[in-house]
């Protein structure tokens, strides 16, 4: 199938698959993309307690019986984008706040003293405010400190990622939000993130680059979870043909409560999420899958050895937050509330090993401190 | 007994750290395999914490520490995190592992003999990962490798020897102990590999992820032992034509 490809014929396919064609793919050893689609259709929507016994099965196998944990520090609530779900969109009054390096790096000591080594550095798209001499130099002063430093900002160029891998960044996260392009258009109205193509280049990009590990994913509530399942592992199937060095990541974030008030267009159950991600681990099987605080305690430890491998915790989504929980400015209200210690405990009761180192910065070689590379 | 760089061990089966549900579990189950050699991923441990779970978990005077570059994409990278490692306190020994394709985890043998040359003249102990190559075992320990690790089948899938052909090369010509690593799914390919005269197995996986990590080890421990036994008894040749436990061949007639 081709990449991207059309939604409504997703839908179209979707729709035609029969219950026999969902047997069939269940019990085929590796799943191809008819096999996902048939997985993701509505005539597989009984078939959730086998799907997730073989994602369990795989996942285990491949990750054995562990979670990595990290957690996300937001930089900034600058952004020049009006996506109509975001809380930091810049039609909304909330209090914009950027934080100094010298502040990145205190809400970092912050997480560094709970416990975390993985960190994911967020911020809203603002590249005059916050670049890649911001993100460059931060990288370089965070990377003693923290066994892998990722990103999840501004979409940038290859030359960019070059410089910021260099500088200790060692994964980009960027999601195309909507595999739509009808939908994506009407919800991108202003910005630069109005391009779903540049968007859509972007974990390529990234890869390109060099970066250990490129995740992608798609923010359920927007349109069909379905037919947007079915085009995130294409997506990931056309980026594992092109950088076979490369990890890749998968991240299912729901729309949760924000500023703005913007209502799901297409809701999803969590029966849905959980059907989106078994799919997708019997699709990949070396794929890590993330579940982050957007979702409530009680899915994610309901949802522990079933596919995800990676989950956050203790978050904080407003800029500053650590250090002062009072703080407003929050992209979303989390659904999770637990810190690291509790997370980790709930997950050891699980019969898991939370790991909180999996990565080093040695593998990657060090630029000199304030050389401007590239 | 199986001798690796001059240092003597009285198990031949070596295991991972990696995938069990907790580091206590870990331990019981390293503890059962009679192991005397543990490998442990670099990327796993904070070399600079000295309370650090995976490092304090065993007893370093009771095992031979066997540092690996799980991770690393090329030789740079290995050789960077070996130095590291190194200063860092974590010995000599190293299990070289250059592994670009993070879905198969297949060793590159080009970075592999780059990384072995320069770690081998910088004093390490170095014990490559390889695929079951029988030319690339010779280039390695002509490298200097300490022992040879080749693969019976892709890391982490269980499914055995399968590529028992070039093993069998590779054992007939080796001049350093051989150690199948990864793939070993069940006790039984630890014993066909080595009855086929490997030196040595690395099991992980299997272990870690059982349902009972504990007995799955002592079922390795055993199946090793007596795959050796059987090796070093010498087993019959196989064959496609039935032959007599009591062989009449009907020679009486020779004087």
């Amino acid at each position: 199938m081709d990449f991207p490809p059309l939604f409504n014929d997703l839908q179209a396919r979707l729709a035609a698959v029969t219950v026999r064609e969902v047997e069939r793919s269940l019990a085929a050893e590796r799943l191809d993309v008819a096999g996902l689609i048939a997985l993701l259709s509505p005539a597989a929507d009984d078939m959730l307690p086998p799907m997730a016994k073989r994602s369990a099965a795989i996942t285990r196998q491949r990750f054995g019986s562990t979670m990595q944990l990290y957690a996300p520090l937001y930089l900034s609530n600058l952004c020049q984008n009006r996506c109509l779900y975001c809380g930091f969109s810049a039609d909304n009054r909330i209090e914009r706040r950027i934080l100094t390096i010298e502040e990145a790096e205190a809400e970092a000591a912050i997480l560094h003293d709970r416990g975390f080594s993985h960190i994911l550095l967020v911020a809203g798209e603002a590249p005059g405010r916050l670049g890649v001499d911001y993100l460059e130099e931060l990288a370089l002063r965070l990377r003693d400190k923290f066994a892998a430093v990722s990103m999840e900002v501004q979409p940038l160029s290859t030359l960019e990622y070059a410089r910021l891998f260099r500088a200790g960044i060692t994964a980009v996260a960027v999601y195309q939000e909507t595999y739509d392009r009808e939908i994506y258009a009407s919800l991108h109205p202003a910005g630069p993130k109005r391009d779903f193509d540049f968007r859509l280049g972007t974990p390529a990009r990234a890869a390109a680059a060099g970066m250990r590990e490129v995740g992608i994913g798609a923010l359920l509530g927007l349109a069909d979870w379905r037919a947007e399942g079915v085009a995130l592992a294409l997506h990931l199937a056309w980026l594992r043909q092109r950088f076979w060095q490369t990890s890749f990541t998968v991240s299912f974030p729901r729309l949760r409560p924000a500023e703005g008030g913007f209502a799901p267009l297409a809701p999803v159950t969590e029966r849905d999420l959980a059907q989106l991600l078994f799919a997708m681990r019997l699709f990949d099987h070396d794929v890590g899958l993330l579940l982050s605080t957007r979702e409530e305690a009680r899915f994610r430890d309901g949802m522990l050895g079933f596919g995800p491998t990676r989950y956050s915790a203790g978050s904080c989504t407003a800029p500053g937050g650590y250090g002062n929980p009072a703080l407003s400015g929050e992209q979303f209200a989390v659904g999770d509330h637990r810190s690291l210690a509790e997370v980790s405990a709930m997950i050891r009761q699980h019969g898991f090993d939370p790991v909180r180192k999996d990565w080093d910065s040695s593998f990657q070689q060090a630029v000199a401190q304030g050389s401007q590379a590239a | 007994m199986l001798t690796i760089a001059g240092r003597i061990f009285s198990s031949r089966l070596i295991v991972g750290t990696g995938k069990f549900p907790s580091s206590a579990l870990m331990r019981a189950a390293i503890e059962a395999s009679g192991a005397e050699m543990v490998t442990v991923a670099l990327r796993r441990v904070d070399l600079n914490d000295p309370g650090d779970d995976l490092m304090t978990m065993l007893d370093r005077h009771q095992y031979v520490f066997l540092p690996n570059t799980s991770g690393a994409r090329n030789a740079d990278e290995a050789v960077r995190l070996a130095r590291l490692a190194r200063a860092a306190g974590a010995g000599e020994w190293l299990k070289l592992e250059v592994t670009p394709d993070p879905r198969t985890l297949l060793p590159d043998p080009v970075e592999t003999l780059k990384a072995t040359e320069v770690l081998v003249k910088e004093g390490f102990i170095v014990l490559p990962y390889m695929n079951a190559d029988p030319i690339l075992a010779q280039h390695l320990q002509e490298a200097g490798a300490a022992a040879v690790m080749p693969l019976g089948s892709l890391i982490g899938t269980n499914q055995g020897l399968l590529t028992r052909f070039q093993l069998e090369i590779i054992i007939a010509q080796a001049r350093v102990p051989v150690v199948v690593d990864a793939g070993l799914g069940a006790p039984s390919h630890a014993a066909q590999a080595m009855e086929m005269g490997a030196d040595a197995v690395l099991i992980n996986t299997a272990i870690a992820v059982s349902g009972d990590p504990v007995r799955m080890a002592q079922a390795f421990a055993a199946a090793v032992k007596a795959g050796r036994d059987a090796f070093e008894a010498g087993l019959g040749v196989s064959g496609p034509v039935a032959a007599a436990s009591s062989p009449q061949a009907g020679l009486d007639f020779l004087r």
